[in-house]
């Protein structure tokens, strides 16, 4: 590929490692630096030098397949391998593009929202959480991944209480997320170390090698699936086990919710992929029970409950996080059905709806940063008061429903027609209603900005005031990409078919 | 805790200060010794930047919050924190220098085995330096906290 001439050999050999270490390295020297303003330009240029690295990979990646990085020299399965292949490199990109698109917007927002000592460390902390995202994707190490897991969380609880100087219930939204993510790390860790005991190694490829050899392993095997799924179900908030994310969500800095919603439960939805069907087989008899009683079951309840919930929430922000764990409920059902264009699918909504509801959260904090707004009646006459932040928002909200020519409808027509493919008629009529569902709360906010006109603040119509630029640039970058995505879907339809291929092996 | 300049003639806790004064040089004397037979066999930088933080944060249970203050301050923590990620990912990064892989010792030097043994010193007195510093750091941050009710307010 063209493309690929340009950038060096040495980060196509060594790029794997850069991801992971350029982040970590410069978090250490940010945290130091003095001017608030050099740390968001060094974190502004570390992001993008990421986000070409990961366009790298991902572009080598299509021309070589998959490549595996010897950490220090020593080869796996005894040394830590970071392994890029089908499935991590376009999740890495679109860990990088988010960290980078986030960071343009967190010049203005968080000189709003952070005190001035707190921002060099909250520039630290948010790198350190990029690194802990790209590192859980990239490495081909079990135990590796519970590391990696650990440094983007304990950074995100960080970041989530620095809402506290805007809301004081960051502090509790944060504390509830540390204790049950951290119950979630540790559930993983068992699974690992259940599995260490089975297999005798942690290299997931070992793993999954020896695994097979065996037929699924033992009762221990099952247990280790068992810590696993449920440790993950907590970090991807699936249905009953999101309690911690509309509070993490609603009251942390919203440069840090855009970018949460956009990549941390992703990773960890990456992840059960990688476990389910890489690490583990859907022709083991209990991991196909699981994905037919569990993650089904778990996702539609989700989809339903989630969205009736997001109905109801008279704070945009919650609303838009429990729209946000009824998606995961889609990318559920999709891994749940198992067949390669479901699976294919699931993936497909994971990237379509990082950019959705990155690129939401986006406008709902350039409304925060302006007006104030948080509640959901104070969308009045917004079309009028901020156009080009509502208009970004439209867009994306009519791509979270799924409206022909935007990303969702792509991945809500793929899923719907992978599930009809397999003979799930009543998952398509589940689709259907959350789709409505997705409507009316989008709807609603969307008839309050545009039927109705601006407020009065003491006799006064509130006059029109436009977000700046920089956040401006990032939510309608946001908007036109998933409107590219729903008029251009091939590489991102090729793209998560090729990572459903690499998954079950129908490659 | 009472004021370290104080005489000792009516200081209650004269016993403790002698003893601590005593243990606290050999506390951070094993801490190297830990640190260096790391190498070898068990220990490292870890442990060893436990130990050692452990004998400040005795310093500053019998001299005071204020003495250990004075001894380390409060300001070294933030840089030693970064030094020592520094030191261990800028190993990686010269490795790289070199021609081999991020935190490939064996490149380090002429005789691959050589190259382990600078390596694994590099990275274990990075991990040293963090770990002293951030046990030291929560240590402050948890001895520093002014209690919200004060006591006569119980």
């Amino acid at each position: 590929m063209a493309l690929l001439n340009f950038i060096p050999d040495w980060l196509l050999t060594h790029g794997p490692a850069f991801l992971m270490a350029l982040p970590l390295i410069m978090a250490a020297i940010t945290s130091i630096l003095p001017n608030k303003r050099v740390a968001w330009a060094s974190t502004f240029i570390v992001t993008a030098i990421l986000t070409i690295t990961a366009f790298a990979l991902a572009l080598y990646n299509a021309e070589v397949g998959t490549t595996v990085y010897k950490m220090g020299g020593w080869a796996p399965p005894h040394g830590i391998s970071l392994v890029v292949d089908a499935l991590s490199a376009p999740v890495l990109v679109l860990i990088a593009l988010m960290s980078f698109v986030t960071v343009i917007y967190a010049l203005p927002a968080t000189v709003a929202e952070i005190k001035p000592n707190k921002r060099a460390p909250f520039y630290a902390a948010f790198l350190l959480c990029v690194a802990g995202l790209l590192g859980m994707v990239i490495t081909g190490d079990a135990f590796n991944v519970f590391v990696f897991l650990e440094v983007s969380s304990i950074s995100t609880y960080v970041l989530v209480a620095m809402g506290a100087a805007r809301d004081r219930r960051a502090l509790s939204a944060a504390y509830n997320y540390l204790i049950l993510g951290s119950i979630g790390a540790t559930f993983f860790v068992i699974g690992i170390g259940f599995l260490y005991m089975e297999t005798g190694t942690l290299n997931m490829a070992d793993m999954a090698r020896i695994l097979a050899d065996l037929d699924g392993g033992s009762r221990v095997a099952k247990v280790a699936f068992g810590f696993i799924i449920i440790g993950l179900g907590l970090k991807l908030a699936m249905f009953p086990l999101h309690t911690w994310l509309p509070g993490a969500y609603a009251y942390s800095p919203t440069p840090v919710t855009a970018f949460l919603a956009s990549t941390a439960t992703k990773a960890a939805l990456y992840l059960l992929l990688r476990f389910t069907f890489f690490v583990f087989d859907p022709s083991y008899a209990y991991v196909a029970d699981v994905l037919m009683y569990v993650l089904v079951g778990m996702g539609v309840f989700g989809m339903v409950f989630a969205s009736l919930q997001a109905i109801f929430q008279t704070d945009a922000r919650r609303m838009l996080a429990f729209s946000s764990v009824a998606q995961v409920g889609y990318m559920l059902l999709g891994i749940g059905i198992a067949t390669t264009a479901s699976v294919g699918a699931g993936y497909l909504h994971l990237i379509n709806h990082a950019v959705i509801k990155g690129g939401l959260f986006l406008a709902l904090g350039a409304m925060w940063y302006r007006f104030g707004i948080t509640r959901t009646e104070d969308f009045k006459g917004l079309g009028q008061t901020m156009p080009w932040t509502m208009g970004a928002f439209t867009i994306l909200g009519l791509s979270l429903i799924g409206v022909p020519f935007t990303a969702g409808f792509v991945s809500k027509i793929n899923l719907a027609g992978a599930a009809a493919g397999a003979g799930w008629w009543w998952a398509v009529g589940i689709i259907m209603l959350t789709s409505i569902l997705a409507l009316v709360y989008i709807g609603r906010l969307l008839l309050l900005a545009y039927f109705q006109s601006p407020p009065t603040i003491n006799g006064v119509v509130v006059e029109r005031n436009e977000a700046p630029l920089t956040m401006l640039v990032p939510m309608w970058a946001l908007a036109l990409g998933s409107i590219f995505i729903g008029v251009e879907s091939d590489a991102v339809v090729g793209a998560s078919i090729r990572a459903a291929e690499l998954l079950l092996g129908t490659g | 805790m009472s004021d370290p300049t104080q005489t000792f003639g009516r200081d209650p806790h004269v016993l403790l200060r002698v003893i601590a004064k005593f243990l606290i040089p050999l506390i951070a004397l094993f801490a190297f010794y830990v640190q260096f037979h790391g190498d070898y066999g068990p220990g490292g930088g870890f442990q060893a930047g436990v130990i050692l933080a452990a004998s400040v944060i005795l310093y500053a249970l019998v001299f005071g919050l204020k003495a250990a203050k004075r001894a380390f301050p409060p300001s070294l923590i933030r840089y030693g924190m970064t030094l020592g990620v520094l030191l261990y990912g800028g190993t990686g990064v010269l490795s790289w220098f070199m021609g081999g892989e991020f935190l490939n010792y064996s490149v380090l030097a002429h005789d691959a085995s050589h190259g382990q043994h600078y390596g694994i010193l590099a990275v274990e007195l990075g991990v040293l330096t963090t770990v002293t510093t951030v046990m030291i750091a929560i240590f402050y941050a948890f001895g520093s906290r002014q209690p919200e009710t004060s006591d006569e307010d119980w």
